[in-house]
Parts: structure tokens; C-alpha cells; sequence
């Protein structure tokens, strides 16, 4: 009986609490009922997995209403998968972040926070789930909302001016998505992405569908900060509370990368717009300039969570360019890569929320010397970092190899040898934060400094040695990428 | 093709140019909310624009009536109204927030202030 109602459990839990945190007010008791409905979405998302992985494709009729009239939550290999990674790291940063808002975070305000942070996490799973295209923008607005109140919890006074142009910014993109979506509805009728796909073939018109796609393209493309469009992403995650950078970094960008593969693959598949439009080719360029320019930006950053922030956006170039291919493996790697770029720089942001706790906004500077002082933290940020890098053992090394060997089954030399090149910029803003920590003598002043709390270096490195597993055990997260791939694929015509 | 048969996706069209414009060109973060607003609405009249179809009626079947005009877009909009007003409110929420702690709502203002720690 409850089995066939986890599709909307999975959104439901998380948005019912959220309203009901306002309630609560007592900071313990926001953070137990967020723990408990993060922790039972998960365990609903992996549920879900498991269904899907044995009978196939899940349709969930919301209140019984026939599927192209009524809202559907469609959820197959792709999807499962996403809501598990998202409702995992979710879960994850509840633990960490008990400690972490207690000390960020006004007292009388951190209810607020776990409100936001459920509403967020709602929406996000929302996207990931449903099958309706106007459902998605409002899950996507219901995200965003919460995305600017975590933004503008921070404690420096930029986080405002940081959630102001990400709002500025994220607005537009949503309002492209819904222009998109809008056409597509004149065009074929529906709302529903499965029944859009089928019937977008049959159109005939193909510049209504160009407009559609471009509008698609850029809203979705602002969401993901693919380059050029990341200007609100740095400064978002730089000065954003440390357990809502975490875990924004690590989902919010990828359920924003998990639509934009939704709608080429999927909408778009059975439509021949893609011959007016040499798209792939547009986003292998932008996907390079983003690895290339992004990372050398990064090079130059004091901020380290500005460091990371620009690394993110380097990052999603790497996904983006799997997509880029239109095969098997590249589609493949990017995945793989979305999955590895989550529970990395999950890792790295908590971790250097731990040393934020510590010594405050961590600068270049402050860190010199943190090897001596803070082991385990800098152990945790060195591995997040090596797998940034794609350093074989870690779970980086497997994306980028996929994506490596894509770019040679096209023949692409200098591709491959192009994404060689960025690893090795990686490489330098890795090894400048390593040498700094490792090999530099404390800055003397703070000599008290020790690790942060348990509760808060454990889920951080529980996922930094994510990284290690599942670098070296990688059936479990290819298998499922190549399998979600391979139904991506499916579609195209 | 006569142009004033599309008369309300025009109008939508330059709403929806003013309104992004306002957003880039003003420094102030108030007028550029406005902009945002303008932008959004003009959203909703090109959904709404094709819902109508001229001499049909509402959509509550009757004898007499054969052509009804669609509720859909009007239903979705509505929605959208609501995800609007609430980015509207948060947003200047946010603006309050920033002019306490900036004492300005003038984007190069704030800039030049983060620019030289004080």
C-alpha cells in the first residue's frame, strides 16, 4: 500500500515539515524533525531505486488524475538515481550542520534555516521527479526561494548582495524555462514531458521549436552556471552558510544538469530541431571554455571557498562536455562525473565549514600550516581534492577516463589531450591549498586551534572516503550511469 | 500577415524587452525588482494571449455553445502569480536587509564598499 505511494512521499515528506519547522521555533527541535525527514526521503529515494532497478519505469498518478491531464511523477533509471544522490547528501549535511548552524547562525534564527534548507531540498527532489513541465518550474522556484533565504543566512553581509544577484539571476533563467515550456504547450498541447516527447515529432514548424529549445537552454543553462552564465555562483557559495554551500554545491547544479539531459534527450529526442541547430557543438565549446577559464580563475583565488566555488564551475564543464558527445560513454562519464563532483565537493565544503568554525572565512593565509593543527580536516580536503583532479583511486578518475575514452571514440585527439590540459590546472589550485597546509608554518596567532567537532568532521568525511569507495568499487555507480545513459539514449531519434 | 492581429504578443514582447532591460541598465536595486516584475508579467500575457480564442466562452459546457476558450493557461498562470509575488517579497526583503547593512540600495555604491575593507 505505501509502496506504490513513495513517489509522492518523496516530495511530500520534506515539504510538510518545512512549514511545520516554522512552527516548532526551537532550533533542536527544527533540526530533529529536518533529520528525520531527510533521513526518511532517502530511504524513500533508495526504495525507489530498488523498484526501478527490478520492475522498470515507476508512473505515479498525482490524486488519480490520468496521466497527460493530470500532474505525473515519472520516475525511471536517471531520476532514481538523482533522487538518491540528492536525498543522501541531504541527509549527510543535516548531521554536519546541527553543529555548524549553531555556531553560524543567530540562534532565534535557525529555525529558519532548516525551513529553507527542507524547502530547498523539496523542490529539488521535486524537479527530479516529476514528469510535468510546469511542475518543474514550480519545484524549481520553490528550490530557488529557498536557495536565496539559506544564501542570505550567511554571516558576512556580501551573502545579501550574493542572494540579491542570484535572485536577480535565477529568476530570469526560471522565467526562460517557463517562455520554453510555454511554446512547447502551443506547439504540441501538453505539459507532460512523456507525452511531449512523443508528439514534438509529429511537429512540423521548426523555428517555434528553436525558440523553445533556445529559451530551454539558456534558463536551465543559468541554473547549472554552465560558462558564461555563472557569475551568481561564486560569490553564492562563498559567503553562503557553510552547511547550505555544501549542500548546494553539491545538488543544487546537478538536479539543474539532470533537466537540461531531461530535456534534450528526452523532450527533445524525437524532434528533428536538433539539425537546424549544431548544439552539441555549442556546448562542447562552452563546456572547454568553462574547464579552461573557470580553473584558471580558480589558480588566482584567496578565498578558498571562492577557490572551490570557481572549481564548480570548471566541474560542470566536465559534465556538460559528456553530454556534448550524444554517445554511450560520454553520456556515461558525465554522470558518473555529476556523481563524483557531488560527493567531492560535498566533502570539501564541509570540510572547510570545519575550519571556517575554527579560524573564521579561510583565506590562503589562514590555512598555512592547518596540517599540524587540523590532520583530519586537511586528510579530508587533500582526498576531495585528489579526486577533483581525477587522481586514479578516487571516483574522478573514473569520470574523466570515460570522458577520455569518448572523446577518442570520436577521434577527438585534442580533446582528450584538452581535458588532460584542465586536470593539470586542477592540479595547481589542489596543490596550492596541499602546500600551503601541509608545508607552511602556522601564521603563529592562532595557536589554539584544534579539530572541529565530531559530529561535524564525520559526515565530512564520510564523504571524502566516499570518494575513495567508489573510486575503487565502481561497478555500482557506473553500472547505474551506463543504464541510465543507455535509457537516455534510447529516445533519440 | 496584419500586424495588429497579434497585438497582445507585441505588447507582451516589449514588456518583456523594457522589463530585462530595467534589470540590466538600473543600479538600483529596487527598480531593478521592478524590472523583474515587468519581465515576469509580460510571461504571463503570452501564455494567457493564446488561451482566448475570439467568440468562444468560458469553459462550462452549456447548450448553444460550441467553442470554448481554454482554462489551462489561466490555471498555470495563476500559479505563476503566486511563484512572482513571492520572489517580489523575498526579494525586497533581501533589499531591506542590504540597505541595513550597506546604509544604500545603489549597486555601484555597494560595490565600491566591499571594494576598500574598511
Amino acid at each position: 500500500m505505501i509502496a506504490a505511494h513513495l513517489p509522492a512521499l518523496q516530495v511530500v515528506l520534506p515539504l510538510i515539515a518545512a512549514p511545520v519547522c516554522v512552527l516548532l521555533r526551537r532550533p533542536l527541535a527544527a533540526w530533529l524533525l529536518a533529520l528525520i525527514a531527510t533521513w526518511a526521503s532517502a530511504a524513500v529515494a533508495i526504495a525507489l531505486l530498488l523498484q526501478v532497478l527490478e520492475g522498470g519505469t515507476i508512473s505515479y498518478m498525482l490524486g488519480s488524475w490520468a496521466a497527460p491531464w493530470g500532474i505525473e511523477y515519472r520516475v525511471d533509471i536517471v531520476n532514481a538515481f538523482l533522487l538518491v544522490l540528492v536525498s543522501g547528501i541531504g541527509s549527510v549535511v543535516v548531521l554536519y550542520a546541527r553543529a555548524s548552524v549553531g555556531y553560524e547562525i543567530p540562534v532565534e534564527r535557525q529555525y529558519l534555516f532548516w525551513t529553507a534548507y527542507l524547502l530547498c531540498l523539496a523542490g529539488l527532489l521535486g524537479i527530479a521527479i516529476t514528469g510535468d513541465g510546469f511542475n518543474v518550474f514550480v519545484f524549481l522556484e520553490i528550490s530557488s526561494l529557498g536557495t536565496y533565504i539559506l544564501i542570505a543566512l550567511g554571516r558576512d553581509r556580501r551573502a545579501l548582495v550574493a542572494s540579491y544577484q542570484y535572485l536577480i539571476m535565477g529568476t530570469i533563467g526560471a522565467t526562460f524555462i517557463v517562455i520554453g515550456v510555454g511554446l512547447l504547450y502551443l506547439l504540441t498541447g501538453t505539459l507532460n514531458l512523456a507525452d511531449l516527447s512523443s508528439r514534438i515529432g509529429s511537429v512540423s514548424h521548426p523555428r517555434p521549436q528553436l525558440a523553445a529549445l533556445a529559451f530551454l537552454t539558456v534558463g536551465i543553462s543559468l541554473k547549472l552556471a554552465l560558462f558564461p552564465l555563472h557569475l551568481w555562483l561564486p560569490n553564492a557559495y562563498a559567503y553562503a552558510p557553510s552547511a547550505a554551500a555544501a549542500f548546494l554545491s553539491a545538488t543544487a547544479t546537478k538536479v539543474a544538469v539532470y533537466l537540461l539531459l531531461r530535456f534534450y534527450f528526452s523532450v527533445f529526442g524525437q524532434s528533428q530541431v536538433f539539425a537546424h541547430l549544431p548544439l552539441p557543438e555549442v556546448l562542447l565549446v562552452l563546456s572547454l571554455a568553462a574547464m579552461f577559464v573557470a580553473s584558471t580563475v580558480a589558480v588566482f583565488q584567496r578565498d578558498v571557498k571562492r577557490m572551490f566555488a570557481y572549481s564548480s564551475v570548471a566541474q560542470i564543464g566536465y559534465i556538460t562536455l559528456g553530454a556534448s558527445f550524444v554517445s554511450l560513454t560520454g553520456l556515461t562519464g558525465g554522470i558518473v562525473h555529476l556523481f563524483n563532483h557531488a560527493v567531492a565537493k560535498g566533502a570539501i565544503f564541509l570540510l572547510l565549514g570545519c575550519v571556517a568554525l575554527r579560524m573564521g572565512q579561510p583565506t590562503i593565509e589562514r590555512m598555512a600550516g592547518l596540517g599540524k593543527r587540523m590532520p583530519w580536516t586537511t586528510a579530508g580536503l587533500t582526498i576531495g581534492g585528489l579526486s577533483l583532479i581525477g587522481v586514479p583511486g578516487t571516483v574522478g578518475f573514473v569520470s574523466k577516463w570515460y570522458l577520455v575514452l569518448a572523446a577518442l571514440e570520436r577521434g577527438w585527439w585534442w580533446l582528450a589531450i584538452a581535458v588532460l590540459i584542465s586536470s593539470l590546472i586542477a592540479v595547481v589550485y589542489v596543490w596550492r591549498l596541499v602546500e600551503v597546509c601541509y608545508f607552511r608554518d602556522p601564521s603563529g596567532h592562532e595557536d589554539r586551534v584544534s579539530e572541529a567537532p565530531l559530529s561535524m568532521l564525520v559526515p565530512a568525511l564520510l564523504l571524502a572516503a566516499a570518494c575513495i569507495f567508489f573510486g575503487l568499487y565502481t561497478s555500482a555507480t557506473v553500472g547505474t550511469a551506463a543504464q541510465a545513459a543507455r535509457s537516455l539514449l534510447e529516445n533519440l531519434r | 500577415m496584419n500586424v495588429f492581429d497579434y497585438v497582445n504578443y507585441w505588447i507582451a514582447i516589449l514588456l518583456l524587452i523594457v522589463g530585462i532591460y530595467i534589470v540590466i541598465a538600473r543600479g538600483n536595486l529596487v527598480k531593478k525588482l521592478v524590472g523583474l516584475s515587468i519581465f515576469q508579467t509580460s510571461v504571463y500575457l503570452i501564455y494567457i494571449s493564446p488561451g482566448k480564442i475570439i467568440g468562444a466562452t468560458a469553459p462550462i459546457i452549456a447548450e448553444g455553445f460550441e467553442l470554448y476558450s481554454n482554462p489551462l493557461p489561466h490555471v498555470l498562470i495563476l500559479t505563476a502569480i503566486v511563484v512572482g509575488v513571492a520572489t517580489l517579497a523575498l526579494g525586497l526583503a533581501i533589499v531591506v536587509r542590504i540597505n541595513e547593512a550597506y546604509g544604500t540600495i545603489e549597486e555601484d555604491e555597494i560595490h565600491a564598499q566591499d571594494q576598500d575593507p574598511e
